[in-house]
């Protein structure tokens, strides 16, 4: 395990900061090769199309994206740091905080609405007593709301990770949760 | 590798005239038919196929979305000597098997069997028959997959007729004068755009599909790519020779992965066979498509913001003009569609304007596909022509509102749509009529709601919405919107006065009238119209300080009468344990610890418990 890298005076929580380049060697080159299947040039303009599939491909592989993830793809692409946050913090769909092991997500879509999701993640948030966009202290669960997935006609529906659960009402929060354990 | 014209009669013969089976078999693999469970039917009908020895009798064909989302997982079965179509829903494992070992008895297997008129392709008879089906033509009837299965229906044909019998200019003209409007929302005429970007002089111009489908629910277009992705191949590869484009690229979400896969697949199989690549069709022309991949933001939805999202950067949107057709991807002219506008063009040019004119109404040509969703009885994918009244639309094909409740409202056009009257259910609908309701055609989402959703809480929750995908860019939208949303959340919370309804009404018309993009434009037409419609709900909010719908928590209170029998459902069902009592005694709620869930007065079966 390497030692703590921040380089904040006296701001340091005494947390290690965790860099996942140096520590998956075997994730960084898988994240290397996929780089260098695509045309990186000198040309700044045509490097910066590619950031956003390579940051999806770079959270597939590390699930999120610290600074230190962020800094080698900017490093790769000939970027700023600061172009690839603005990115990150812009999209919703990258995250640079780590999340659960079981994603489990609320489709915020106006059917689901109507058909009381509002309910449903109040429910998971007293039962898992995380707020929306948390994850449980034991790392094993994060809460939030979902873009409208399209299949309104099982609403309100519950995605955990891949799985959908249609028509979910409050009593059927305590099995989701279960699902997850087995 | 498909050669010229000719090479693709040849091909498309050889296909029709192999040998099919006796019986065709449709499963439908949208995303929402997996949701529902359709793998497992599917893998028990290859099975009973397997083990029953059926292969030479039943041909299986994994399709898209059939539009019948109410009673997914389900399947077709068509007799090809007769051409007699059945469709099963709500279907289990077990039945799979009987229908399958019945082979054609509808009375057998239990199965619930679905009314014909739902999904009716476009060479069926459909004169007594609500739906048209020009952009879902194929949806729910070929494998997407199987790039074999389109050009047997046609695909590729509308191509071939451009490239070897039309001038650039005269497939522009011909769109211009089918009257197609942009499906996005907007509803600018698609010929009139690509006559910007033709007349343009540059050395490279580009194409885009605007796949990045944002409106909560609206799933048209991820029906269309993941039941048809050649449609938008095809069109696409027709608008970049009418405009000169040789580059397109399709936006599409990162949520959609079935889309994604399914695009991907088609995009090699249209290479191969040399429908995209160089010298397509022996014409000299060349056109690639390369996807690119939204990450969560609404707001790429506008097309400038889009640009700038496959350009790598953050996706806020700049001001027009200049217009991406002059000036677009890498200062390029561009042009962008909707995918859904796009699965139209084929159809337009290898039956003529003429025809798709004969379809829809004078200022709005051809059909718009709808998604029909919220308290709604059959929940699903319709297409109708432009004009269709709406009643016939959620009372003819939705089968009217769960539970035989009273229909309240109709919520269009998304986060930048209204709400729509029960007065006003008899309006034929298109572009304009739309605008005139006061809400929009927007991309195609229909929302019902009923007596139980609080229309203060509906604008409300649209302004939650755009509050967290306003790119934070401009004043109006950023700092507007989230002014706007606390002024509603003082209504819904009692804190309401008349000060505050025109406050609403003022700071609405100036996010209007200042906000730089469609986004902050529209936002807050939501809070608009249902004040305009429902201007009432809002007075007994800040009059009387109750929810009539008794959806505002903090409006409503929870008290038991005394029709209460003491069956104790309620306390056990209580999720704060507020509610105390002993066996058949009156029970009394706390009301200091109450959350006003109002599981209490769901689950009573006595009437016994009142919200006021």
């Amino acid at each position: 395990m390497s030692s703590c890298t921040c380089s904040k005076d006296g701001g340091c929580s005494g947390i290690e900061e965790i860099n996942l380049i140096k520590l998956f060697p075997e994730k960084t080159s898988e994240l290397d090769r996929y780089i260098e299947t695509l045309n990186i040039t000198s040309d700044i303009e045509q490097n910066r199309g590619y950031l956003i599939q390579v940051l999806h491909r770079a959270q597939g592989i590390f699930s999120y994206l610290p600074e230190d993830v962020q800094l080698h793809v900017a490093n790769k692409l000939s970027l700023h740091l600061s172009e690839v946050y603005g990115v990150i913090s812009f999209y919703s769909y990258f995250t640079d905080k780590p999340v659960g092991k079981y994603k489990i997500n609320v489709c915020t879509g106006t059917a689901c609405f109507v058909k009381g999701a509002g309910r449903i993640l109040d429910e998971l948030k007293r039962y898992l007593s995380i707020e929306e966009g948390e994850t449980t202290a034991d790392g094993k669960f994060s809460l939030g709301g979902l873009r409208c997935v399209g299949a309104c006609s099982l609403a309100p529906v519950v995605m955990v990770n891949d799985k959908v659960y249609g028509n979910v009402t409050t009593d059927m929060v305590p099995q989701i949760i279960n699902d997850c354990s087995e | 590798m498909i050669k010229d014209a000719n090479g693709l009669i040849d091909y498309t013969e050889a296909l029709k005239n192999q040998s099919s089976s006796e019986l065709k078999l449709y499963v439908s693999m949208g995303t929402c038919g997996i949701a529902a469970g359709t793998t497992p039917v599917l893998n028990k009908i290859y099975q009973t196929i397997e083990e029953k020895n059926l292969k030479d009798i039943i041909d299986v064909v994994e399709v898209g979305c059939m539009g019948l989302c109410h009673s997914e997982p389900c399947i077709c079965l068509e007799n090809k000597e007769t051409n007699e179509k059945v469709y099963y829903g709500n279907l289990s494992e077990e039945q799979v098997v009987q229908i399958l070992e019945a082979k054609f008895d509808t009375e057998l297997a239990g199965a619930k069997v679905l009314n014909k008129t739902w999904n009716t392709p476009e060479d069926e008879e459909i004169s007594d028959q609500i739906q048209t089906r020009i952009v879902l033509r194929n949806s729910g009837v070929i494998n997407p997959e199987k790039i074999e299965d389109y050009v047997m229906r046609d695909g590729y044909k509308a191509l071939a007729k451009a490239l070897t019998e039309m001038k650039p200019a005269g497939v522009v003209s011909e769109i211009e004068l089918s009257g197609l409007r942009g499906r996005g929302g907007g509803g600018f005429p698609t010929g009139r755009k690509w006559q910007f970007a033709a007349s343009q002089d540059a050395d490279q111009k580009y194409l885009i599909c605007n796949a990045d489908e944002g409106d909560p629910g609206a799933f048209m277009d991820r029906a269309v790519l993941e039941g048809d992705p050649h449609s938008v191949l095809e069109a696409m590869v027709i608008a970049g020779y009418g405009i000169g484009a040789d580059k397109g690229y399709i936006y599409i979400r990162a949520e959609y992965p079935l889309a994604i896969k399914r695009l991907e697949i088609a995009i090699a199989q249209a290479e191969e066979l040399g429908f995209l690549g160089e010298n397509i069709l022996g014409s000299g022309f060349n056109f690639t498509i390369e996807l690119k991949y939204g990450a969560g933001a609404f707001v790429c939805g506008e097309e400038t913001a889009l640009i700038h999202s496959i350009e790598g950067k953050r996706g806020e949107p700049t001001f027009k003009p200049p217009f991406p057709a002059i000036s677009g991807l890498w200062g390029k002219p561009t042009i962008v569609n909707n995918v859904e506008t796009f699965a139209n063009v084929a159809a337009i040019i290898r039956n003529g304007a003429d025809w798709f004119k004969s379809i829809g109404t004078e200022g709005s040509p051809g059909t718009k596909v709808f998604a029909l969703a919220g308290k709604i009885n059959k929940v699903g994918l319709v297409e109708v022509p432009m004009g269709t009244v709406l009643r016939d639309i959620i009372y003819g094909l939705g089968h009217g509102i769960v539970d035989g409740r009273e229909f309240k409202a109709v919520q269009t056009g998304g986060p930048s749509g209204g709400c729509i009257k029960a007065d006003k259910l008899d309006t034929p609908i298109d572009y304009e009529s739309l605008k005139a309701l006061g809400s929009m055609m927007g991309s195609g989402g229909m929302i019902v709601m009923d007596e139980d959703d609080c229309m203060v809480d509906i604008a409300k929750f649209f302004l939650d919405f755009t509050l967290e995908e306003s790119c934070g860019k401009c004043t109006p939208c950023r700092i507007g919107n989230t002014r706007l949303h606390e002024l509603l959340e003082d209504i819904c919370s009692g804190n309401g006065t008349m000060e505050t309804i025109e406050k609403l009404k003022t700071l609405s018309a100036a996010i209007k009238d200042t906000a730089l993009c469609g986004l902050g434009q529209t936002s807050p037409n939501p809070v608009i119209s249902t004040l305009n419609n429902f201007y009432d709900e809002y007075m007994q909010h800040v009059d009387r300080k109750k929810c009539p719908a008794g959806v505002c928590t903090k409006l409503v209170s929870y008290t038991i009468n005394d029709k209460c029998v003491g069956c104790t459902l309620c306390a056990r069902n209580c999720p704060v344990s507020c509610i105390s009592g002993e066996r058949k005694e009156l029970h009394h709620i706390d009301q200091s610890k109450c959350i006003k869930c109002g599981v209490c007065y769901t689950a009573c079966k006595f009437h016994a418990i009142d919200r006021t």
